[in-house]
């Protein structure tokens, strides 16, 4: 199994190692419930060096990253700003979804999923044959996500130097230092950095951190902590045959520019055109029980299945996002265990900035 | 390293029955089971005087990860469940063996269950 540059530090802080997606990962340094918590009031941060960096560059990076995503880079304008975007195969099914950060029109970098990088790279290489661009992967970068209400200020007390390039940035911005690219951005519904940093310091940089009192946090709380603030999670709410009109992301797919042919516009066209079925919601059990990944949902148009269900540790009940009939509203019922168990359809996210929604 | 005490017996679905010594037995899930499962968010306890047969799932334990039922070690009479479970699911994680048992029974002897030293090896 694949480790990352922190490897031996999450075993020395008695991590809970499982596989995830070929990587060895903690999943939780004792309780992923405190965890959870942890971030929600103070600030917690996770290991994420198994995502990839890759580096777009050269005359046509903005030409082709037009083509190449279906959300339109040509809203950068600013160094450092960052765009969330479906990248889409030819039939609008989700090659990956990912986060493109601006430097200047021949200058970007991309934050892709660990589990699809192979094949993401090798899709990415394709697209960029007629492009005048170079595709770099940093393989070489590790990554730490520092989240929580008290993440910046605790980041700028471990890190000397970092308050005074990264103190003003905004929301969804981010700023390079050095081997150091910082990130106001996150995976969790709470205010934050993810850091990028070369892998040789990786380990140093989580010491200082947790002298700085950041507790570790493993992929356990980086679930339930993405699936309270409503975020879709690449595999779960969409994949190669899901379009991001049916998953509750249509918000990220810019069509506004008709001179953009972007892969798999024609595609999300004629699904628009003729309608979508289905979209994600968020659901929230009423009673007792853990709703679980895949069970069968019961609403009032028809079937769904729930595409990520947990528990919230925030609002102590069990929640989900599932993809469902469109239109579907009110009460629906889920299957579980055998039995039919009520829910309340609602519009995620449930939790934000440590408060809850719905 | 899972703890398993020596005062009780032990079953391969990973539960254990502490023999009270008046006919009456207790019983929760062990060490293994918790630290397996995680964060319990949700017991799901029978009610005074359900009856069981042996092999029974008579109980669900869920944690942020899975729900896990637990089963009737004998043809067995619940006489008390522990109500404390209600709001604090997390006993069974913080106390397996003492303040987090799930229920107490009364059953015919109970055979076929591992002693602590066999279930111990069963871990390894």
């Amino acid at each position: 199994m694949k480790r990352t540059p922190l490897y031996q530090a999450h075993i020395d802080a008695e991590g809970k190692m499982v596989d995830f997606g070929g990587w060895e990962m903690p999943l939780n340094y004792g309780s992923q419930i405190e965890e959870h918590h942890q971030v929600r009031t103070d600030a917690g941060m996770f290991d994420v060096s198994h995502m990839t960096v890759v580096d777009i560059k050269g005359a046509d990076a903005k030409v082709f990253l037009q083509t190449l995503i279906a959300n339109d880079v040509d809203k950068l304008k600013t160094k450092g700003r960052a765009l969330y975007s479906c990248m889409l195969n030819e039939t609008g099914g989700v090659v990956d979804d990912l986060i493109v950060y601006y430097l200047d029109d021949k200058d970007y970098r991309m934050v892709i999923n660990a589990g699809t990088t192979e094949k993401d790279i090798a899709w990415i290489n394709e697209q960029a044959a007629v492009f005048s661009v170079s595709v770099k992967p940093q393989f070489d970068l590790a990554m730490i996500a520092v989240q929580g209400p008290n993440a910046r200020e605790k980041v700028f007390a471990a890190m000397p130097g970092v308050e005074e390039v990264a103190g003003e940035l905004n929301p969804f911005n981010a700023v390079g230092l050095g081997g150091l690219f910082i990130a106001r951005t996150g995976y969790t519904g709470e205010d934050g950095f993810e850091i990028m940093l070369p892998e040789k310091s990786a380990e140093f940089t989580w010491k200082m951190l947790l002298e700085a009192d950041v507790k570790p946090c493993g992929l356990g709380a980086r679930d339930t902590l993405r699936l309270e603030a409503g975020m879709s999670l690449y595999g779960s709410e969409m994949n190669d045959e899901v379009s991001p009109l049916e998953a509750a992301l249509t918000w990220t797919v810019d069509l506004t520019n008709e001179e953009r042919r972007f892969v798999g516009r024609d595609a999300l066209e004629a699904l628009k055109a003729e309608g979508t079925e289905k979209t994600i919601v968020g659901l929230v059990l009423e009673g007792k029980g853990v709703i679980r990944d895949h069970q069968k949902v019961v609403t009032s148009l028809g079937e769904g299945e729930v595409t990520s269900g947990t528990f919230s540790p925030s609002m102590g009940k069990a929640i989900a996002l599932a993809s469902v009939p469109k239109d579907a509203e009110g009460l629906c019922e889920i299957e579980m265990r055998n039995k039919l168990v009520s829910a309340k359809i609602v519009k995620p996210p449930f939790v934000r900035n440590g408060k809850v929604l719905v | 390293m899972s703890e398993v005490r020596d005062d009780r017996q032990y079953t391969e679905t990973h539960e254990w029955i502490l023999d009270n010594g008046d006919g009456t037995y207790t019983m929760g899930v062990t060490d293994h089971a918790q630290e397996l499962l995680g964060d319990m968010v949700f017991v799901e306890l029978p009610s005074e005087g359900d009856e069981a047969s042996h092999e029974d799932e008579f109980c669900v334990v869920e944690s942020v990860k899975a729900a896990s039922g637990v089963y009737a070690p004998v043809d067995l009479e619940v006489i008390a469940v522990n109500e404390a479970l209600d709001a604090e699911p997390e006993l069974v994680n913080s106390s397996c063996y003492d303040d987090g048992w799930l229920v107490k029974f009364t059953a015919e002897a109970i055979d076929d269950l591992m002693s602590a030293e066999d279930y111990a090896d069963t871990l390894d």
